[in-house]
């Protein structure tokens, strides 16, 4: 075989990969928390079937999950601006991945709301519970605790789609890679050793977002 | 005054007229039952009492106020008006003692320690005092609609609505609940209850009402129903039970 592996190559660059790392998790951080955010109140509105808002977000939901990430990145970065709205990579990146994950966790968590038996939510309303004390004391917690292990796995792809962001020249993991082979051409070498990041980061991620899973569904006495 | 009035109450799913007129008094202290076959309407009658089925026509009075169609009436409503299921319904993620101090906190704005006083006081009412930091799922059937009472009972309503709530249970359990309700019915608790429990209706009871395709068919003191059935439905009914028994 003619090619010579050298990943010694990659060593002078670890700064640059290093900062990938770093925006790779702010993206994902940054872009979770809205992005599931944004996802229980879409859930909320799609499941009470509320006039008007419900079917915007219906909408909202069908276009992002039906077109693709790179096109909705592109449009927000380079498509906004002749609205006016021009962003940085950082927070396009980020915009597109709250939009993306918002959609899909809409419907995941949409799922957890209507698992949750009838007859709950009938005893809350015997109680005298208004609509916004019924989602938040008796409806969330239980539905964010059945669709738990599909919302991490959605919130995994969101962080590995985010190498999709290199192609704004947002500085994340994918894009160091690609900058690092363009300039010494390891190429096999630096993939290589990014897929290894990427793979520990999920790996990382999946038990994060089991450890707090356990912890916001733990049975303990709030009194 | 009554404490609760139903004037005219129809109410329909789809096609088919669930309720074809109801007007009924709950008075203060009184304990009613409503018994029929299944589809007579009486659960139905007793969800739309609570404003769980919004009934298309007709008037619901509490304490000599109308209950109008708006969210904030509703909400008044049930603070008037507590209800029991028959499949408990308790909040899975809440032990005992938090289900029964939840709504007293967000609704009645009850402080922590106020919420949690109620609510200790109503669980050793339904004898529950050494399971109040058991979750749902660690308790049996009866204990599970003894808390769902327990929690009703927290919000201090004038009336009590009990839809079947030994149904679910298995007959070793039915005892047990019963024997909070007929506690509540002796210390003058307002009790309107779909039941079928004959034994325990005519024990307990100060009004029988035996529902009929969507009518009241007739009513009065349990003695009488049982005894001397003015329509040949009721005594069927009656019939039918003493056969079965």
């Amino acid at each position: 075989m003619a090619y010579k592996f050298d990943f010694g190559a990659i060593v002078p660059h670890w700064e640059l990969l290093l900062n990938g790392v770093v925006l790779t998790t702010e993206l994902t951080v940054v872009g979770s928390v809205i992005g599931v955010s944004l996802g229980v109140l879409g859930a909320w509105a799609r499941a009470s079937r509320a006039p008007v808002i419900s079917q915007i977000v219906g909408v909202y939901v069908e276009l992002i999950r039906n077109t693709p990430f790179l096109v909705q990145l592109f449009f927000i970065f380079f498509g906004l601006p002749a609205l006016g709205v021009k962003l940085t990579e950082f927070q396009a990146a980020v915009l597109a991945m709250v939009i993306n994950l918002g959609a899909y966790s809409t419907e995941i968590i949409r799922a957890g709301i209507l698992a949750i038996p009838q007859g709950q939510i009938e005893a809350a309303q015997s109680l005298a519970m208004n609509r916004v004390q019924i989602f938040r004391y008796v409806v969330i917690l239980p539905a964010l605790k059945k669709i738990w292990p599909a919302l991490s796995s959605q919130i995994v792809i969101v962080m590995l789609g985010s190498s999709v962001c290199s192609q704004i020249a947002a500085e994340e993991l994918t894009f160091a890679a690609n900058y690092i082979q363009a300039m010494n051409f390891r190429a096999f070498e630096v993939y290589f050793i990014v897929t290894g990041v990427y793979l520990v980061m999920s790996i990382l991620l999946r038990w994060m977002l089991k450890v707090f899973g356990n912890f916001l569904f733990e049975r303990r006495n709030h009194v | 005054m009554s404490l609760v009035e139903l004037h005219a109450i129809y109410k329909s799913f789809g096609e088919l007229e669930v309720l074809k007129g109801i007007d009924l008094r709950i008075e203060e202290g009184q304990v009613i039952a409503l018994i029929g076959r299944s589809g007579s309407g009486k659960s139905t009658l007793l969800r739309a009492i609570n404003g769980l089925e919004t009934i298309n026509d007709g008037t619901i009075m509490v304490a000599g106020k109308k209950v109008g169609d708006r969210d904030t009436d509703l909400l008044t409503l049930r603070l008037n008006v507590g209800m029991v299921f028959q499949q408990f319904n308790l909040f899975p993620h809440y032990t005992a003692l938090e289900n029964v101090m939840l709504s007293p906190q967000v609704v009645k704005k009850l402080s922590k320690a106020e919420a949690k006083e109620v609510a200790e006081e109503m669980l050793i009412k339904v004898g529950l005092s050494d399971k109040m930091l058991h979750y749902p799922d660690q308790l049996s059937g009866g204990q599970q609609q003894r808390v769902a009472i327990a929690r009703a009972l927290a919000m201090k309503p004038r009336v009590l609505l009990c839809d079947e709530v030994t149904s679910a249970l298995d007959p070793e359990l039915v005892n047990e609940v019963l024997a909070v309700v007929r506690q509540l019915a002796e210390e003058g608790m307002t009790l309107v209850m779909v039941t079928h429990e004959m034994r325990f209706a005519r024990e307990v009871c100060d009004k029988l009402v035996f529902m009929h395709q969507g009518r009241i068919h007739e009513s009065g003191a349990p003695e009488d129903v049982f005894a001397n059935p003015k329509t040949p439905e009721l005594a069927n009914f009656v019939g039918g039970l003493a056969g079965a028994a």
